[in-house]
């Protein structure tokens, strides 16, 4: 980024922390974009003429006499056509050795879509996984993260859901993955021969950690401009938002801001929705569509990252790790999606939330079964049943190795209950059952 | 002279303004950024320095920008035409904008000043008036909306004209009055009024003394609301409040609902749209939409517009209260709006209180509840505003800021619980944490006695007796094993669940069992009571919960069908049988 001709460089710094620089400025904007010795910054406050800029890439080795000039406008990304199939990093140059994309420039973290023009989410997005398909049907327009543990695959469920899922585009928001987490997006994304439709913002864990500020917004200018200009269905994924988190309470604490809970910035939920409300059903036909990670640390919902996340989001994937089948799951009881029912039944099959509902409470008679039996009581032929259909539900159809349609889950599902239960044990209504029932059980 | 000023400092949406003339707290100034002029509130004031919240992105905004203050307080445009609009924060109207995008500095009229509305007169010439009397009526789809004595008149006024019955739009002058002083002042339809000032143009706000119907089982019969009452509802995430405020919506007993969606999803408000249009109103037939307007501020809409968005909900709500109708507001979720707060406050500097909410949190909330109540008009008649809030509590534990200085402020409470949700048992309210003080006041008692049945109050105190009972016996089964304890403790436990699956429990996508009138609820809780009462004696707990299994499903499906229809009769005959039979 070469300085302009005209501009004016400074060259006294007043304080320097970690993460910020002060110095007196004239004629400055908020939000406006810097450069302190060639690193990018932006003006995150100004108070008479002393302004504070966050430098993304921290302040290790700035000096006090550290040159620094002004941008003149926010952050921007250059959008075409031309972006699909390439990487770049947090800033938006590339990192994949190809040239620099030409296009118009756009101001990322733009305004947000007028509520009222906005149309409500109704196209299925099948994933072929059947603990979502099946049980938390994804909808276009819709934003779900998937709540993790740090040792769970959640960036191998989503490549797959990524690849099988039918969009026109999918732009990946890479924050704080790990060099081999990114080599292995890149892989896959490559072997599938789908890096056409493919965009790419990666801020791995070598990189400054505030940097990652910026992904998102990167991520979605660049989805904006394919739903919105180009009237496509994008799909966009974020890994991992508890890192974009950490990095906004480490700026928030270097601007001695006071932390409210699990030391957060007061502004979590804003900053988080600002984001997340980007997912939107356009009228004109477009979509962005947001799926996320949250990891938790050992499975807790209460701290304020997944806690702020599931009041925004619509609904949250679940990934856990069953004992009993040996598999990792999509955890039927904890997960939901708030989209579903603009889909189920209307879609999809007409047995399709009847099958949903007995397949998960048969599922729960079996944990109540499993207590009891951790408990000492004795068991009744009914809790033993539940108990070996619960081991075949989660193998067929929780797993998250499990990639079939829509209709043969539910195949699968008629199928397990004829197995194990009775017809009016499944508590399915009469008309479905007379129709859907497995006819070689009917003995 | 209207006071200007220069911008001198700025964190995000908080910009301080070196001012050159006198300023007052809370006064509306206008911040040019670049050709565009975005619209700000005074918060503090300190020596020639007033710190300003933007209501916009201040993106671009440089030191030295200009300022210019309005000399007046953000304030809503009253008149006829807020019915089935939908405004964001600041009231503009989010229809009329044009394009996908907010844009930074559009702001729209909040009412259509070309549309003509057929007039009738109520006063006449020579009556002696005073803010808020009633000086004419048109017709807002059927609602009878009263022209007033602009809520800002202050002292007596005579009426010296008032237009004749005709069709004028709402800047026309329809009345002429003349003050103490000889003086003529003109009023036509609309009338504007600041937002954060509770309207006091009535005689008297006495308690209570009415409950306000919502269809919901669990509220009207366990813990009614009263009309102009306040309530709230707290719950973790996905725990249905959107669900059940969604519901109330719907069904609630009300000339006149206002929705505020505050600091919520987006797709959650495109609901609203798409449904209401389409839904009709279970008390007067029309549609949904005509009785409402929605306030939308949504989470990723600028904060600050968030505070205003309750205030703005509330105004327009005590300016229908002022016309004599029932009126309810929704907010959801006042956490939001604490949040706003928060932000402010923490970009302040201000010293915080608990989980760095400002100090004052407490004091605001309390504040914004009063404003609801039942009033007695100037002229006799009674109006009110009841208020629902939902809290969003941090990390589902109830032990926080917001919950608790809203379970001092409002009246009702209905706590939903995780772990109701999480075995389907919805609304997930739950019924022994729950409560509503009007219960207790003398005067509701007796309204309940008299329109609903002779001893319902004790009825329902008894209901949830069985309830509280039930629920012991259940945590002794569970700590002893079902072998491990009397069959009386099975007994007390289905009784509850009974009670559970029939009352509380209701299918708000199921359309009979969503809205329930509260005949049938007495219906209804007559016969599970009737039930409760019997003693059973059951041989094993395996009978005593096959026999309750069979009797609960049996009065679910008396839940789905029409009341007294055929099928209801039929499942109540198969009940009765059973009952007969079976034990």
């Amino acid at each position: 980024m070469a300085n302009k001709a005209f501009q004016k460089v400074y060259t006294q710094l007043e304080s320097i922390t970690k993460a910020t620089v002060s110095l007196r400025a004239k004629g400055v904007s908020n939000d406006e974009l810097a450069t302190v010795e060639g690193r990018l910054a932006q003006v995150v406050k100004t108070k008479g003429d002393l302004v504070t800029l966050q430098i993304f890439a921290g302040t290790e080795g700035i000096p006090t006499d550290a040159e620094v000039a002004f941008l003149g406008e926010p952050p921007t990304l250059k959008v075409s056509d031309d972006l699909a199939g390439r990487f770049f990093n947090a800033y938006g140059r590339p990192i994949d050795g190809g040239p620099e994309v030409e296009g118009e420039k756009r101001e990322t973290g733009g305004p947000s879509v007028n509520p009222y023009k906005r149309r409500q989410p109704s196209q299925l997005i099948p994933t072929g996984i059947a603990g979502i398909d099946l049980n938390n049907t994804l909808v276009s327009g819709q934003k779900i993260p998937f709540f993790a543990d740090p040792d769970q695959p959640y960036n191998n469920v989503m490549a797959q859901v990524a690849l099988r899922a039918d969009v026109d585009k999918i732009i990946l928001g890479g924050m704080g993955l790990t060099n081999d987490d990114y080599l292995y997006f890149k892989h896959e994304f490559e072997n599938a021969g789908a890096l056409g439709k493919i965009i790419s913002f990666v801020n791995t864990t070598e990189e400054p950690p505030v940097e990652r500020l910026l992904i998102p917004d990167m991520a979605l200018t660049a989805a904006e401009y394919f739903a919105v200009d180009k009237n496509e269905k994008v799909l966009v994924l974020l890994t991992d938002m508890t890192l974009y988190a950490d990095a906004l309470s480490i700026v928030s604490n270097r601007m001695d801001q006071i932390p409210s809970k699990d030391s957060m910035p007061g502004s979590l939920y804003s900053d988080l929705a600002k984001i997340y409300e980007k997912a939107v059903q356009l009228p004109e036909g477009g979509s962005i569509t947001i799926i996320a990670v949250t990891t938790l640390n050992d499975g807790d919902i209460t701290h304020a990252i997944p806690d702020n996340t599931g009041y925004i989001t619509e609904g949250q994937l679940y990934l856990r790790a069953d004992p009993d089948s040996g598999k990792i799951i999509i955890d039927p009881f904890r997960s939901l999606s708030r989209l579903k029912q603009l889909v189920i039944g209307k879609q999809t099959r007409e047995d399709h939330n009847q099958v949903m509902n007995a397949g998960v409470r048969l599922y729960a008679d079996a944990q109540n079964a499993k207590t009891k039996l951790e408990n000492g009581f004795d068991l009744s032929d009914y809790d033993m049943r539940c108990l070996d259909y619960a081991k075949d539900y989660a193998t067929r159809l929780l797993a998250i190795d499990v990639n079939i349609r829509i209709n043969e889950m539910l195949d699968t599902a008629w199928e397990l209950f004829a197995k194990y239960f009775t017809k009016a044990e499944t508590g399915i209504k009469q008309e479905l059952i007379d129709k859907y029932w497995p006819a070689s059980s009917e003995a | 002279m209207k006071s200007t000023g220069k911008v001198t400092g700025i964190v995000s949406n908080l910009v301080t303004v070196e001012t050159d003339g006198p300023v007052s707290q809370n006064e509306l100034c206008y911040v040019s950024s670049g050709g565009t002029r975005l619209m700000a509130e005074v918060i503090k004031v300190n020596g020639k320095y007033a710190a300003v919240q933007v209501f916009e992105s201040t993106r671009g905004l440089k030191n030295g920008d200009e300022v210019e203050f309005e000399g007046r307080m953000l304030e809503a445009t009253l008149g006829p035409g807020l019915l089935s609009s939908c405004y964001d924060g600041l009231q503009n109207d989010l229809t009329t904008m044009t394009g996908v995008f907010l844009k930074k500095g559009e702001y729209t009229r909040p009412l259509d000043e070309e549309k003509l509305w057929d007039f009738t007169p109520l006063a006449s010439p020579g009556d002696k008036v005073i803010a808020a009397d009633w000086l004419g009526e048109v017709k807002e789809g059927w609602l009878p909306h009263k022209i007033m004595v602009p809520f800002s008149f202050k002292g007596e006024y005579t009426v010296k004209s008032v237009a004749p019955a005709g069709q004028y739009d709402i800047r026309s002058t329809i009345a002429v009055l003349t003050d103490e002083s000889g003086e003529d002042v003109k009023v036509t339809m609309t009338q504007k009024w600041p937002v954060k000032v509770a309207v006091k143009a009535y005689r008297e706000k006495p308690r209570p003394d009415r409950i306000m119907e919502t269809g919901v089982r669990v509220i009207d019969t366990l813990d009614p609301i009263a009309e102009g009452g306040t309530g709230f509802i707290p719950g973790p995430f996905g725990c249905g409040k959107t669900v059940l405020q969604h519901a109330i919506a719907k069904q609630g007993d009300a000339d006149v609902i206002v929705m505020a969606a505050c600091g919520e999803r987006a797709n959650e408000v495109v609901e609203i749209f798409t449904e209401f249009p389409e839904l009709i109103d279970p008390h007067t037939g029309r549609h949904l939409m005509e009785r409402t307007t929605i306030i939308c501020n949504t989470s990723n809409m600028p904060i600050a517009a968030r505070e205003a968005s309750v205030y703005t909900a509330m105004t327009i709500c005590e300016y229908y209260r002022a016309m004599g109708l029932k009126v309810l507001l929704l907010a959801d979720s006042t956490s939001r709006w604490a949040q706003a707060l928060r932000e402010m406050s923490n970009r302040m500097e201000e010293l915080p209180g608990a989980d760095a909410f400002p100090v004052d949190l407490s004091a605001i909330i309390s504040n914004f509840y009063a404003r609801a109540g039942m009033v007695v008009l100037n002229n006799g008649k009674t109006g009110s505003v009841t208020f629902i809030g939902t809290v969003s509590p941090a990390g589902g534990n109830l032990k926080e800021p917001v919950t608790e200085s809203t379970k001092k402020a409002a009246r009702c409470f209905y706590a939903l619980e995780q772990k109701r949700a999480d075995q389907k048992r919805y609304p997930a309210v739950n019924p022994i944490d729950s409560y509503s003080k009007y219960l207790e006041y003398p005067e509701i008692r007796d309204y309940l006695a008299e329109k609903v049945g002779k001893g319902w109050a004790e009825k329902v105190e008894k209901t949830k007796y069985i309830i509280r009972r039930g629920k012991e016996a259940n945590d002794q089964i569970n700590i002893l094993g079902d072998d491990g304890v009397p069959m009386s403790y099975h007994e007390l436990f289905w009784k509850s669940e009974l009670v559970d699956f029939i009352i509380l429990q209701q299918d708000a996508f199921d359309p009979v069992d969503s809205l329930t009138p509260m005949e049938r609820q007495e219906y209804m809780l007559n016969l599970v009571l009737d039930i409760c009462d019997r003693e059973f004696r059951f041989e094993d707990f395996e009978q005593c919960r096959n026999f309750f299994k069979e009797m609960i499903n049996l009065l679910k499906q008396m839940n789905y069908s029409e009341f007294k229809g055929g099928k209801f009769n039929e499942y109540q005959e198969q009940l009765n049988n059973f009952l007969n039979n079976g034990k």
